[in-house]
């Protein structure tokens, strides 16, 4: 389980993986918070899949309104240039690759890139909402998560074994024990973060994964 | 003129066990609340319900789903509605999770007179099974369906006497859409004004698409109230 801190640190990185001028799709969970940390040098628009482009800050208290809300249900405000539009559009925006970059919680991520993040069969069925549309709409898809399960098994593996939310849509994932890129020779480890070494990623990592670290 | 009704009782009269709706909202924002809370009242079963959630256990939907009135539920998340999950599983409701713009997509369409179209959304995941796909320019294509209903029930910040809508901001959602797909829709707005009041260039739904209006006070309940 990722504490408090390392979902810090997997947000901070996540963010460096957005440029200046983007327009981005942040997921429900962990990916919210990546929000927080956006540099104050970057101008980055974000867009919510229930129609809004531009999400502003949390809301004072005399500022909430009940009607504006972002994709994970929390009263938000709209930023300076914000719109507003119906969820046909919204997806057409995602749809027709026009969102920068999407980050997506995970349960599982394939070598190949396959995601699952939707449902375990039999104990819990939590739905898709828009994951399965914005895997193949935004250009760049980055995957957030704990490294391995409560249980400390691997959650990148050769297979997903639940069902998926789209099959080769990963580009990247990112979890607080390192950064590993999705290419077609399979998977590369990029970065190791703090606490970790190359050898207790690989330990804990259910696929093969290509070493790429500039020491 | 559009029929103004004095109540949601009488609005939700012609609605009849079995049938399908489409209700407007995602989570609570934008729902039809006096319209949902009339169904219950009314206590009309069996029926086939196309929204992108379905409420939380007290309110909205979720009121619906706690009287087993809903036999059939179309939406793309369960999320923490506790009671939708364990209906879900059990079996003892039908559900058909829907990518959510394809579920937005399929209900434009069916305003639209668009039987069906293509859309990666799926590819390779068990939504995709037993459909049609196809390869355009090297990618693979899921044909989808499109949806109508027999009754939408929309919700608008505003509406004009002749049945034009304006929605305010994130409460817009799947409502115009939702609008058009309706073989008789029923809008719920916050505020009824006389024709001509509303500025055309602003308007969100044309009147064409609503057959029934009803002027009512909102509860807006807050599923998380995130302040910094």
């Amino acid at each position: 389980m990722t504490t408090a801190n390392s979902r810090e640190l997997i947000a901070r990185r996540a963010e460096k993986e957005i440029a200046n001028g983007d327009y981005v799709n942040l997921g429900i969970g962990m990916p919210t918070l990546v929000a927080n940390y956006i540099s104050p040098d970057k101008t980055v628009v974000l867009q919510s899949e229930n129609g809004l482009l531009g999400i502003g800050p949390f809301p004072t208290e005399d500022e909430v309104d009940p009607d504006l809300i972002n994709a994970g249900k929390e009263t938000v405000t709209a930023s300076i240039g914000a719109a507003y539009f119906d969820s046909a559009e919204s997806f057409a925006m995602i749809r027709g690759g026009h969102i920068d970059v999407a980050i997506l919680g995970g349960m599982e991520v394939s070598e190949k890139g396959d995601l699952a993040n939707w449902m375990i069969p039999g104990k819990v069925i939590k739905g898709m909402g828009g994951a399965m549309d914005l895997v193949h709409g935004a250009k760049k898809i980055i995957v957030i998560m704990d490294h391995v399960s409560k249980k400390g098994e691997p959650k990148i593996k050769k297979q997903c074994d639940l069902p998926l939310t789209g099959k080769q849509v990963v580009n990247k994932i990112i979890t607080e024990r390192g950064l590993i890129e999705v290419t077609p020779d399979g998977l590369v480890l990029k970065e190791v973060f703090e606490g970790y070494t190359v050898q207790d990623v690989i330990d804990s990592t259910g696929a093969d994964l290509k070493i790429d670290v500039n020491a | 003129m559009k029929t103004i009704y004095k109540s949601a009782q009488e609005a939700v009269e012609p609605i009849q066990d079995g049938m399908t709706l489409m209700v407007g909202g995602f989570g609570l924002v934008g729902i039809p609340e006096q319209l949902i809370l009339a169904l219950v009242e009314k206590g009309v079963k069996d029926l086939t319900i196309i929204s992108n959630n379905c409420g939380i256990d007290d309110w909205g939907l979720g009121l619906l789903l706690k009287e087993k009135q809903i036999k059939k539920m179309i939406a793309s998340y369960v999320g923490e509605n506790k009671e939708f999950e364990r209906q879900a599983l059990s079996g003892e409701l039908e559900v058909e999770l829907t990518p959510q713009g394809t579920l937005a997509e399929k209900i434009r369409a069916g305003g639209a007179g668009i039987p069906a179209f293509f859309t990666p959304a799926g590819v390779g995941t068990e939504i995709a099974e037993g459909k049609e796909i196809r390869v355009f320019n090297g990618k693979e294509y899921v044909l989808e369906e499109s949806l109508t209903a027999d009754f939408s029930l929309v919700r608008a910040l505003k509406a004009d006497t002749f049945g034009n809508l304006v929605y305010n901001k994130t409460a817009m959602n799947f409502n115009p859409m939702m609008a058009a797909a309706g073989n008789v829709t029923l809008a719920e707005a916050e505020e009824i004004v006389e024709v001509g009041q509303l500025e055309p260039g602003f308007i969100h739904t044309p009147s064409i698409y609503v057959q029934g209006l009803l002027q009512a006070e909102q509860e807006k309940r807050i599923e998380r109230l995130t302040t910094r």
